[in-house]
């Protein structure tokens, strides 16, 4: 019987390793969405000496990237994340609506608790060899497309919308048109990845596809990274207005208390100097002396939004991206 | 085995069939096989051995070497312990189910790592079998050690029983009887008896158990939560830093885990030699 | 000897001819601890694999049969098993007569580097199926070492059903070659010979003498390499398309339907797998009994 207490020490070890936290909070994670990596790189930096100046204590800030969707059920099924900083206001609503996040999240901040924005936009290689100008162009039979999974990634909802919203306006809502352009659109894609990230791989490392769709504060950071002269960005004429929704993730900072530093952090990023980390990482923002500062590093473009052309998130939902939605179908038309 | 007799009729064959097929052999072997090898190692080093240095001391990086190295440290025991037990029970004994046992020991080697992480995940998470109780005793085990411990050990499960079971249904069980004869006690006829017959294929085991274990992926993946510095194995890692833009960097952390691998089978040829001069 | 393989049982139980039933383990139970190790071995296989695996089943269970059905024969569902067993068959087929040559070559040459190709023959083995992922992938896109020289003949592997196919093969080629290996040196050159003398030509020794004797053996090894193929993942994610209906392995459905919510949808499609993986289990235990009883004599 001497190998039992060895078992016995070895599962308690494992099983009790955890919670590491209990006491005030030395840390907090932000949970966030995929191509975010860079960004909260430097927000949290930053975020980190205001603390130290402010309490005179360390504050680490542990980031946590994946598709926002993702992200949202790993919460469910127990990450502690304190705050999520996501892409999309219905992976936040998935958690309000199980209690995790307070039911009247958006208006506990500003701007439906949005403090920037971004729009879908095209990358393309050099010199635009395929001459892409707009959404027409990508159901081009000449033209290869990578973007993520809607399924999995929100980046990818937003660009997948944003076609349908460009095919709606330019067929004036023939629907039989419309699914017929999406259909192709989606029949030109070459690489399906689960996360914005893994899609920037694919395009910019593996040189797969003429046309990157993606947020424009990813589609700047590839050019910050690998240089403006490999890709040239393309503004469509019209896409769709993404949020990038945050909120305290009320249960698990109730119960490591660390509600008021997480309200503080999000706080941070309305304000000036938040703001202005956001507009350099390329990402449009609410504050208007900051975005008049930056505003030559973003096109104007004409934006539509969720609300304005599909009726809501929950719509879209339904509609569009439940199983057997109209997504499921353009797809299995393939 | 392959001694002389083989070497004389190996040598007695027309010559150009032989060239043929042993020329054809290891050139798909080193595209096959080696060439993934070699990429590894020249990716991690395009940027110079400084920068894949220095990639491996970030602190994530080597969060993530520590976890790996903490995983295997508590699931190869675990699946030692059960490996001799299994083998034990199932070699040295005729019972009922003995079948149905030994197929269910085996099973983690041919289902699909993201069927246990899956699997795991219905059981352990919040929305799982036990996840409310979890939750009340402030107990976690999804996206924490715990988690990714557990995901490892179904997926390393049978190396070790795999590897005694046919060693010891080979040797029977003449020497535990005789020593039961003579008045040994259950410990000391293991030890000593038992053990130094086992004890090649035993470690052998172990070092393949290890191995899989620093490497495993799929599962891991899915019971991780990806919290940098914290819950991300060296294998997620270099997934992480591969869409960091950081591909020189995923390619170090690669290459660690290469290495790792290139020892295993080192350590693995050198047991097989003591095995045979034995 | 060079062979107690890494997927153990099959093989060296194998190589080393039927254990002897002489032993008489009805009397066995002299020897000690059968209760202790039974019952470590029943704790641990019921809280670490059955206990998992049986909620597995009960939540796929959740949906009733005529919504398990839809699930796992949803025309997406068909597209992933089309997919996977097509490139697990293509790498199969690839691994059978490529570990045949292998454990061939090693078995019967002596040549510089023998040794080292045993050894390497496992490194699929050792290394993380995801280091193998990447590393594969980055050599076969349109940018890699050979990715760019058959771009140029108008082949493409990554990010097509072959690129799957070909992390399959890398990671299942050990269990062919271990598995054939072992018989393979217990075949002594004797009943060649003997044909030989008799009158019969190479070919058709190795056809009507060589080949049926290890028919069984290749048969298990093929039937473990093929679930192997089946379950992959780590490796095949990098450098599948993970395009929908055309390169989604089953495994990443599976994981899709995870992060989609769909819990039921992905235990459903998780049971198939499990399903599937435990039917060639039993398959291959079946065929290496058989291959064991149809040994030749030592």
């Amino acid at each position: 019987m001497r190998r039992l207490p060895v078992v016995t020490a070895a599962v308690l070890f494992a099983l009790g390793a955890l919670p590491a936290f209990a006491e005030a909070p030395s840390s907090i994670l932000n949970a966030s969405y995929d191509v975010s990596r860079e960004l909260f790189v430097a927000v949290n930096k930053e975020y980190a000496a205001k603390y130290l100046k402010d309490t005179g204590k360390t504050l680490e800030i542990k980031q946590s990237h994946a598709g926002s969707s993702k992200q949202a059920r790993s919460i469910l099924e127990g990450l502690d994340a304190d705050v999520v900083t996501f892409n999309q206001a219905t992976d936040v609503q998935v958690l309000a609506d199980k209690g995790f996040v307070a039911a009247n999240w958006s208006e506990k901040f500003p701007h439906g608790a949005s403090p920037f924005y971004s729009l879908p936009v095209f990358l393309v290689r050099a010199g635009n060899p395929k001459g892409i100008k707009d959404w027409n162009d990508l159901v081009r039979d000449d033209v290869k497309l990578v973007f993520p999974n809607p399924k999995t990634s929100g980046n990818a909802r937003y660009t997948y919308l944003a076609a349908t919203a460009y095919a709606k306006e330019a067929f004036g809502n023939d629907e039989a048109k419309v699914n017929e352009f999406v259909k192709k659109f989606l029949a030109n894609v070459a690489v399906f990845d689960t996360g914005g990230r893994a899609a920037t791989t694919t395009f910019v490392e593996r040189e797969i596809g003429d046309v990157l769709i993606t947020f424009e504060t990813e589609t700047t950071g590839i050019r910050k990274e690998f240089g403006t002269d490999k890709f040239d960005a393309v503004v469509p004429s019209v896409s769709l207005l993404a949020d990038f929704p945050v909120a305290v993730v009320d249960k698990v900072a109730e119960k490591r208390g660390s509600t008021e530093i997480a309200t503080d952090y999000l706080n941070f990023l309305y304000s000036p100097e938040g703001q202005t980390i956001l507009a350099e990482n390329g990402n449009r923002v609410r504050d208007e002396a900051v975005a008049k500062k930056f505003a030559a590093s973003f096109q104007p473009v004409r934006l539509v939004t969720v609300d304005e052309v599909f009726g809501g998130w929950p719509a879209v939902n339904k509609t569009y991206f439940g199983s057997d939605g109209l997504l499921d179908q353009q797809l299995a038309g393939q | 085995m392959s001694g002389a007799s083989n070497l004389d009729r190996a040598t007695s064959r027309q010559g150009w069939s032989r060239f043929v097929l042993i020329g054809g052999v290891l050139l798909v072997t080193a595209l096959v096989i080696g060439a993934p090898v070699v990429a590894v190692f020249s990716q991690a080093l395009s940027k110079g051995l400084g920068y894949a240095l220095e990639s491996l001391a970030h602190p994530d990086t080597r969060a993530a070497i520590w976890l790996s190295v903490t995983v295997a440290i508590v699931v190869v025991p675990i699946n030692t312990v059960f490996g001799i037990a299994a083998a034990w029970a199932i070699a040295k004994f005729r019972f009922p189910g003995r079948k149905l046992l030994l197929a269910i020991v085996e099973l983690p080697f041919s289902v699909s790592p993201i069927v246990a992480g899956i699997s795991y995940l219905f059981v352990y998470g919040g929305q799982g079998l036990f996840g409310p109780w979890l939750e009340a005793h402030d107990l976690k085990i999804m996206f924490a050690l715990p988690g990714i411990i557990l995901a490892t050990t179904f997926v390393t499960a049978p190396f070790v029983a795999r590897e005694l079971i046919p060693l010891m249904q080979l040797q029977g069980n003449g020497d535990e009887e005789v020593a039961a004869t003579l008045g040994a006690r259950g410990w000391q006829t293991f030890f000593r008896v038992t053990l130094p017959n086992i004890r090649w294929g035993l470690l052998y085991g172990v070092v393949l158990c290890n191995a899989r274990v620093l490497g495993e992926f799929g599962a891991v993946s899915i019971v991780s939560g990806n919290i940098r510095g914290e819950t991300n194995t060296l294998p997620l890692h270099v997934e992480l830093l591969y869409h960091d833009y950081n591909a020189a960097g995923a390619f170090a952390a690669a290459a660690v885990l290469t290495l790792v691998a290139l020892v295993t089978l080192l350590v693995k040829t050198l047991m097989e030699r003591v095995i045979r001069s034995a | 000897m060079s062979s107690v393989g890494l997927d153990g049982g099959g093989v060296a139980a194998l190589s080393r001819g039927r254990p002897s039933q002489a032993n008489g383990r009805k009397q066995s139970r002299v020897v000690p601890g059968f209760r202790l190790s039974l019952g470590i071995t029943l704790f641990y296989a019921a809280l670490i694999i059955c206990l998992p695996l049986a909620t597995l089943i009960l939540v796929g269970a959740r949906l009733g049969p005529a919504d398990y059905w839809a699930v796992v024969s949803s025309p997406r569902a068909l597209a992933s098993y089309r997919v996977t067993l097509g490139a697990a068959a293509l790498a199969t087929v690839f691994n059978t007569f490529y570990g045949f040559a292998l454990a061939w070559v090693l078995v019967r040459y002596e040549f510089p580097g023998r040794r080292i190709l045993d050894a390497i023959v496992d490194l699929p083995f050792a290394l993380p199926t995801a280091v193998a992922g990447v590393a594969l992938t980055a050599i076969f896109a349109k940018n890699g070492w050979f990715g760019e020289p058959l771009g140029a003949l108008g082949i493409t592997v990554a990010y097509t059903p072959i690129g799957i196919a070909l992390a399959m093969a890398f990671t299942s080629l050990p269990f062919i070659v271990r598995t054939l290996q072992p018989v393979m040196e217990e075949l002594d050159g004797e009943i060649e010979e003997a044909a030989k003398t008799l009158g019969a030509n190479k070919v058709t020794i190795f056809f009507r003498v060589v080949l049926p004797i290890l028919v069984p053996a290749l048969l298990a090894g093929v039937s473990l390499a093929f679930a192997r193929c089946l379950g992959e993942f780590g490796a095949v994610i990098f450098i599948a398309g993970n395009q929908p209906y055309n390169t989604e392995i089953t495994a990443l459905l599976a994981f899709i339907r995870i992060e989609e919510y769909d819990y039921p949808a992905a235990a459903a499609i998780a049971t198939v797998m499990l399903g599937t993986a435990f039917v060639l289990l039993i398959t291959t235990n079946a065929l290496q009994a058989y291959a064991r009883r149809h040994e030749i004599a030592p």
